[in-house]
């Protein structure tokens, strides 16, 4: 029983670590020689993925962008327009005030994490398990020492430094609207203010203490929003596909339910990014 | 590092959505989008066109019927006018034949009675020469002879 128990932790353990790559003094290094490298490891499984699906994404929109016409549409440039509409039309109800990159970028947003988190419906054992044969066979390593983690969005790497992006253009349209002073005057006179000077400049803690945490709670926030709902739900997948055969009407189950999750959370990080960046380049709170 | 590695990435993605993805999207749908707009306001003021046609064709039709029904009128009236004239025309030839078939009997009339007249005065001369029997002087009594035949 223990020894089972032990294979069970294992396998959801392995399902659970990303492939690594890392610099040590010997060279480049992989995967368990890594675990001292921390914050300094590649996940390339992660790399990969991800950037693979980001470039599925744009080649499909591109073509479809390429061959675009006024008339009647193709089948594959309706489906892309529909896409393009639905975030236009959020971008126009949320975002006031012109901007050439909200709306691709709240595109790119959408349906690269869409696409990442997709890939959690591909059953989780088909494509570590296929990377394992394919180290064991080509590479002659044992296939439990081939980590695979298929979907991107559940590697908080993944999630942060889309939530950093929106972070940054947050304060870059902060900057851009307000300037630097009116940026800092946001920071500091917010929400407390007074009329007299002295009261007002002993505010000013409080309010930068304020607003620095709401500030820097939008990215995390997001970050971990996304990292947790898809964590959470890879992780059920991967304890629905070691109980037996019983798993196939839980599967389903799960996966129906989860098709709606990542539309949704794909949805959301779009809208708050959106949000955000409204908010941020919005002259008053 | 994977950190980085996935910012890049991002930022890649999204400046090559905004240059090469969103805009020529954005513009076949704006396009598209003012094409049918476009479309259906030809469409409205088509309809607009056939209704104002319609009131025309109606405006001309009521107008060629009043017309139609007056030149009806008219042929009617006068139809109604030559049919009545003729009728006229014949009572009047009626009365002419009449008066003329009657001048006619009148003046055989009376030339017949002229001729009786002269025939019973020539009677009446023989009859007087017969009872008186003597021969009457026609110059002495032409007068009385001349008296009778006017008499009769």
């Amino acid at each position: 029983m223990a020894a089972e128990e032990l294979t069970l932790q294992s396998h959801i353990q392995h399902h659970l670590t990303n492939a690594k790559m890392c610099n040590t003094e010997a060279g480049i290094a992989f995967n368990k020689a890594c675990s001292e490298a921390g914050f300094w490891t590649w996940h390339i499984d992660t790399l990969a993925w991800s950037i693979g699906l980001g470039i599925i994404f744009l080649m499909i929109f591109r073509n479809a962008a390429k061959k675009a016409t006024v008339g009647v549409p193709g089948k594959l440039q309706c489906f892309i327009e529909m896409i393009v509409e639905f975030v236009a039309g959020n971008v126009r109800d949320t975002f006031h005030g012109k901007s050439k990159l909200i709306a691709p970028l709240a595109l790119t947003i959408f349906v690269w994490v869409f696409l990442m988190n997709l890939m959690d419906l591909i059953p989780v054992d088909f494509l570590p398990a296929f990377a394992g044969w394919i180290g064991a066979t080509f590479f002659g390593m044992n296939s439990h020492d081939v980590y695979m983690k298929i979907v991107p969005t559940t590697d908080i790497n993944m999630t942060a430094a889309l939530a950093i992006g929106v972070f940054l253009l947050m304060i870059g349209y902060n900057i851009r609207m307000k300037g630097v002073l009116g940026f800092i005057k946001e920071l500091t006179l917010h929400p407390f203010s007074s009329s007299n000077l002295f009261v007002q400049i002993l505010l000013i803690p409080f309010n930068l203490l304020l607003e620095l945490i709401a500030l820097v709670a939008k990215p995390f926030s997001l970050a971990l929003r996304l990292f947790g709902n898809l964590y959470a739900g890879e992780l059920i997948f991967i304890l629905i596909g070691a109980i037996g055969l019983m798993q196939l009407p839980l599967h389903f189950v799960w996966a129906v339910f989860h098709i709606l999750v990542i539309v949704l959370q794909a949805f959301v990080f779009m809208m708050l990014t959106i949000v955000y960046l409204s908010m941020a380049s919005s002259e008053s709170h | 590092m994977t950190l980085f590695g996935e910012l890049i990435a991002f930022i890649v993605f999204v400046l090559f959505c905004m240059k090469f993805v969103w805009p020529p999207l954005n513009n076949a749908i704006e396009a598209r989008q003012q094409k049918i707009s476009d479309g259906l306001a030809a469409g409205e003021r088509a309809e607009k066109d056939l209704q104002l046609a319609q009131a025309k064709i109606a405006d001309e039709l009521k107008e060629a019927k009043a017309q139609a029904a007056e030149i009806i009128a008219q042929a009617k009236k006068r139809a109604e006018d030559s049919v009545e004239e003729g009728k006229k025309r014949g009572e009047q030839e009626r009365e002419n034949i009449i008066a003329a078939g009657q001048a006619e009997v009148q003046a055989e009339r009376n030339r017949l009675r002229e001729e009786l007249r002269k025939q019973v005065a020539m009677l009446a001369i023989a009859g007087a020469e017969k009872i008186i029997e003597r021969e009457i002087d026609k110059n002495a009594h032409s007068d009385i002879v001349e008296k009778l035949v006017a008499e009769l």
